[in-house]
């Protein structure tokens, strides 16, 4: 108690639990990283590639480069071997940029790497997964249908045995990165398997494959969707993933996610809080900054709260997972409150910038539009909140 | 060759400092910590030595307290090989001032023997500019200061200056210390594997005392103040009353 000052110390409102010292030296160096290449390489091009809806491919090599592209997957396959906690770190950075930013390296990262390298052959991490680490190749991962949204396991697509391999028979909807992709990790009833749910391994190029872009988006426009066309597409044994079978396949993907998306949304919502708070200090009206106006203040305050609560959760859950103690549960509690919040907090920071805040300049209003997507895709605020009440109750209420 | 690199670990430079109550210095309990960015471009320099096979070898050397050791490691991310840490202070309110630093330096070197060091020109805490100095006439080295661009010629470093009113190539005898200005080169992000290598890099642990050099400070720091507010300006209706304005004033 001796040792212990009563005097507290001085609050620092852009970290205001201290979250770098709960954090390892080398969880900060990462995150340090990740944020600087986010704001010197990303932030200033994601408002032209936001207004036309352009993705450069080459931002997956520059992420490679700087190994943001499977932080978990061990180096043997060109991974980091690094923390889910050093995960979310750098989905909070790049998102603090833009959320499709984001979603380009979680698909990549937890939606095509993590399953090879989880449920696939030894040949197939060895093919795939150090170039989807370099970036060399862009990965894309198809699990919705037109008809199969919250519920997936109502998919259509197929897969007929063939001599040798399987023809695969389907589309899939809302697919990001797949116009540009040249891995497609695809999801589809196997009929040889008694028509349980088997992941594919597809390759940009084969016969009756095809991803048209998705356009006219007005949200996440910088990071490029499209369908996924199956027109009997013939693959070999070797494109089979072999190593999982079921819905607890493309699960499992979605968990690591959906868990990086809790970390980025904050990312997200930190950069309105800072944006909208120096908003409020420069713009004066009648007389005075708007931050000196009660209103005012009390909305930064609540971004504080929720933003502080949520990273707190976030870390939590990331050191569970990093100790194999999580359930998928926890995730859709992140997962929900943190998109939720960080997307009214975005909401506010575009009302309280005024007629300024619909402008690109002042960035809220993009962070807004994405949050609407980001709040969807991965898990619908409400289909998470069956989820947590399945767990409470026993009753499950999604049918 | 070896390259010695010495960084400081410093209050990061988009930090908004606070003056402490005492006027002692500016507040850094619970600020975010940085390497000096001049000694970022200090090491950058080195690694790019190292790439064109002119350095073999590359010790990044610290002195301050035992949390510059985050510091190091960011080097050795960066692509140094290994690192000294002198602790020389328990509080980060302590700043070891440039000759202590310098003499500190000085043993180091005696027993490294390196071929050149690449210092930041300055810290971007204190802007005191004189360690890269003070070591070299310790040593009784060539120094070559405010460099914007560094080659090696055999036994020789040509150094171009940024110097008042533009730039002055030298050439210094090695071994040479020289400071690092901030067009030398554009430092490089740690990427992410070279932070997971750089766990298993060696880094050594020292005091002050083991190189009996004194570190208790010669300098009294008066008063430590706020820079004056910018006054609120004037707008003018046209380039006369500008003008008119500026001659009042006697500006023009």
């Amino acid at each position: 108690m001796s040792a212990t000052s009563h005097k507290g110390v001085q609050f620092n409102w852009a970290d205001p639990f201290l979250l770098d010292d709960q954090i390892t030296d080398e969880e900060r160096m990462i995150s340090e990283s990740a944020h600087q290449f986010a704001q010197d390489r990303l932030l200033s091009r994601v408002q032209e590639a936001y207004l036309n809806e352009q993705t450069d491919p080459e931002i997956f090599r520059e992420m490679g480069a700087l190994g943001l592209l499977g932080v978990t997957v061990p180096e043997e396959y060109g991974g980091v071997g690094a923390s889910y906690v050093s995960y979310g770190l750098v989905a909070r950075a790049v998102e603090r940029v833009d959320s499709g930013y984001r979603s380009m390296m979680s698909v990549q990262s937890s939606l095509v790497m993590f399953p090879i390298y989880a449920y696939g052959s030894e040949e197939q991490k060895q093919k795939y997964l150090p170039k989807l680490a370099s970036g060399e190749y862009i990965g894309c991962f198809g699990l919705t249908e037109p008809d199969a949204g919250s519920d997936p396991a109502g998919m259509k697509t197929r897969a007929i045995k063939t001599e040798g391999g399987y023809r695969l028979i389907g589309s899939k909807m809302w697919i990001s990165n797949s116009p540009i992709a040249d891995v497609f990790v695809v999801w589809a009833k196997s009929e040889a398997h008694g028509g349980k749910v088997r992941g594919f391994i597809l390759e940009k190029g084969m016969k009756g494959l095809s991803a048209p872009k998705i356009g006219g988006k007005l949200s996440l426009r910088a990071s490029i969707t499209g369908e996924i066309v199956m027109d009997n597409v013939e693959v070999s044994e070797d494109a089979l993933l072999p190593n999982v079978q079921g819905m607890s396949g493309p699960f499992g993907c979605l968990n690591r996610a959906r868990y990086g998306i809790a970390w980025g949304v904050m990312g997200a919502a930190e950069d309105c809080l800072h944006r909208t708070r120096q908003y409020g200090l420069d713009r004066k009206q009648f007389d005075r900054p708007l931050a000196a106006t009660q209103l005012y203040q009390k909305k930064l305050a609540d971004m504080e709260t929720e933003i502080a609560l949520g990273l707190q959760a976030c870390l939590r859950v990331g050191r569970l997972f990093d100790e194999g103690r999580f359930a998928p549960e926890m995730i859709s509690l992140i997962k929900r409150n943190n998109c939720g919040k960080a997307l009214e907090i975005a909401r506010n920071s575009r009302d309280m910038h005024g007629g300024n805040g619909i402008q690109i300049e002042y960035h809220v209003m993009r962070h807004a539009q994405n949050l609407e997507t980001v709040n969807t895709y991965e898990g619908t605020h409400d289909v998470h909140a069956l989820i947590l009440g399945r767990a409470i109750t026993d009753l499950q209420a999604f049918a | 060759m070896k390259i010695l690199v010495p960084i400081k670990r410093v209050v990061d430079y988009n930090v908004k400092v606070r003056v402490r109550a005492d006027g002692s210095g500016v507040d850094l309990a619970n600020v975010k910590m940085s390497m000096n960015p001049f000694d970022e471009i200090a090491v950058e320099e080195a690694i790019r030595l190292k790439e064109a096979g002119v350095a073999t070898e590359i010790v990044a050397v610290s002195i301050g307290v035992k949390q510059a050791q985050e510091t190091l490691r960011t080097a050795l991310a960066m692509g140094a090989d290994r690192a000294i840490l002198i602790v020389a202070a328990d509080d980060v309110h302590t700043d070891i001032e440039p000759l202590a630093v310098a003499k500190l330096l000085k043993a180091v070197i005696e027993a490294e023997a390196p071929g050149l060091v690449i210092a930041g020109k300055q810290a971007i805490d204190n802007d005191m500019n004189a360690t890269g100095q003070m070591l070299a006439a310790l040593l009784g080295w060539s120094q070559a200061t405010f460099a914007s661009e560094v080659k090696v010629e055999g036994d020789i470093a040509v150094v171009t200056r940024e110097v008042d009113g533009g730039l002055q190539t030298i050439s210094v005898k090695l071994p040479a210390i020289v400071t690092a200005d901030l067009r030398l080169n554009e430092p490089r992000y740690a990427s992410l594997p070279n932070i997971m290598k750089a766990k298993k890099k060696p880094l050594d642990e020292k005091t002050a005392a083991d190189y009996g050099v004194d570190v208790s400070p010669r300098l009294e720091v008066v008063k430590t103040s706020e820079p004056a507010s910018r006054s609120a300006g004037e707008m003018v209706p046209d380039v006369d009353t500008l003008v008119a304005k500026l001659k009042d004033k006697g500006l023009v």
